[in-house]
């Protein structure tokens, strides 16, 4: 059982499966690898376009990662190292696109969806219910005839 | 029937719809004929003078490639990316190799119209050695970039890759062309000749 436990909280902390390929890869100062992880989480892989910099093997990868390492060793911001990367590879290399003209659908997408999802329930609520219709002569013979029998 | 406002208001989400598929339907017919690819990777620097990068050393007996080398430029130069590890770049070389020979040919009265450079990307010398003497020595400057650093500068994901590079006094050399796959014969005469043609 106590084991059981263990295996599940392991589970619950073990981070996203990285391909930092070797430890000496890694920042001495566990803070500023987390960073460094996160950054890369976010840059493209460009030889294996659906990996991040951060999961992938490929010898590019790995030189960004250390690219990234460095320049926040060097005391760069996150913003600083993203442009870095966009001027070099343009905005293809971020996963997570910046707000713009091109882009502006795919943000507010979800604003959008909640905002005519409040617009119809806004209008749905307020409509009263028709009343029903009157019963036919026929419906009331045999609503009669059945409440006789009971 | 007059028109009120409620038939505005049912047409908003109807005609939004319409904008939708038009737009869908332009870009899968862009994919078909290949002028939309979601995949293509950006070339930003397209335009730009050339970037910053570390100098590198050459093979022996050959001139290696440093930044300056593009302030002093006085032709164009076809900058080719590559790797003797690469299969695509097996492919490529014939016409590399044709390309060098026809530049080297006498022209009258000028010089060759386009000088035709190499960066040997992440490679080992021997091996680059070997590959150079099979395809005759087309590059007249190689840059050796053993650790992909100076690719890097150049925004280069993979060999093999091309830059057109125009002389650019003010800014000591101009990008005008950045290719992310195979020269052939069709790149050239499509995205290199028109250049050269302009050129004074």
């Amino acid at each position: 059982m106590r084991l059981a436990v263990a295996l599940l909280l392991l589970l619950l902390v073990s981070p996203a499966c990285l391909a930092v390929d070797t430890p000496d890869e890694m920042l001495p100062d566990p803070t500023l690898e987390r960073e460094a992880q996160q950054i890369g989480q976010q840059l493209r892989c460009l030889v294996c376009q659906n990996e991040s910099i951060e999961e992938s093997s490929a010898p590019l990868a790995r030189d960004l990662r250390h690219a990234v390492r460095q320049q926040l060793q060097q005391g760069r911001t996150a913003k600083e190292i993203r442009a870095w990367m966009v001027q070099r590879y343009g905005e293809f290399i971020r996963l997570r696109p910046a707000f713009s003209p091109a882009t502006a659908l795919l943000w507010l997408m979800p604003l959008l969806g909640l905002m005519v999802a409040l617009f119809l329930t806004c209008r749905l609520w307020h409509r009263p219910a028709p009343p029903p219709a009157p019963l036919t002569p026929e419906e009331r013979r045999t609503l009669d005839s059945l409440l006789k029998k009971d | 029937m007059p028109l009120t406002r409620r038939h505005l208001l049912a047409a908003l989400p109807v005609l939004g719809a319409a904008g939708l598929g038009l737009g869908f339907i332009r870009m899968l017919h862009g994919l078909d004929r290949g002028q939309f690819d979601p995949r293509a990777i950006n070339t930003p620097l397209t335009g730009q003078p050339v970037p910053d990068f570390p100098a590198l050393s050459s093979l022996p007996g050959q001139a290696g490639l440093t930044r300056e080398d593009f302030r002093t430029m006085t032709q164009p130069v076809l900058l080719s990316v590559w790797a003797s590890w690469c299969l695509p770049c097996v492919e490529e070389i014939p016409f590399i190799s044709q390309l060098a020979a026809s530049l080297a040919a006498p022209q009258e009265g000028r010089d060759a119209p386009l000088a035709l450079w190499g960066l040997c990307y992440r490679d080992q010398p021997a091996s680059a050695a070997r590959w150079l003497e099979r395809a005759g020595q087309p590059f007249t400057r190689l840059g050796l970039d053993q650790d992909g650093q100076a690719a890097i500068e150049w925004g280069v994901t993979g060999v093999p890759e091309a830059f057109l590079i125009m002389p650019d006094p003010q800014v000591g050399g101009r990008i005008v062309w950045h290719g992310t796959d195979a020269l052939t014969d069709a790149a050239y005469q499509t995205h290199v000749v028109p250049y050269l043609k302009a050129a004074p």
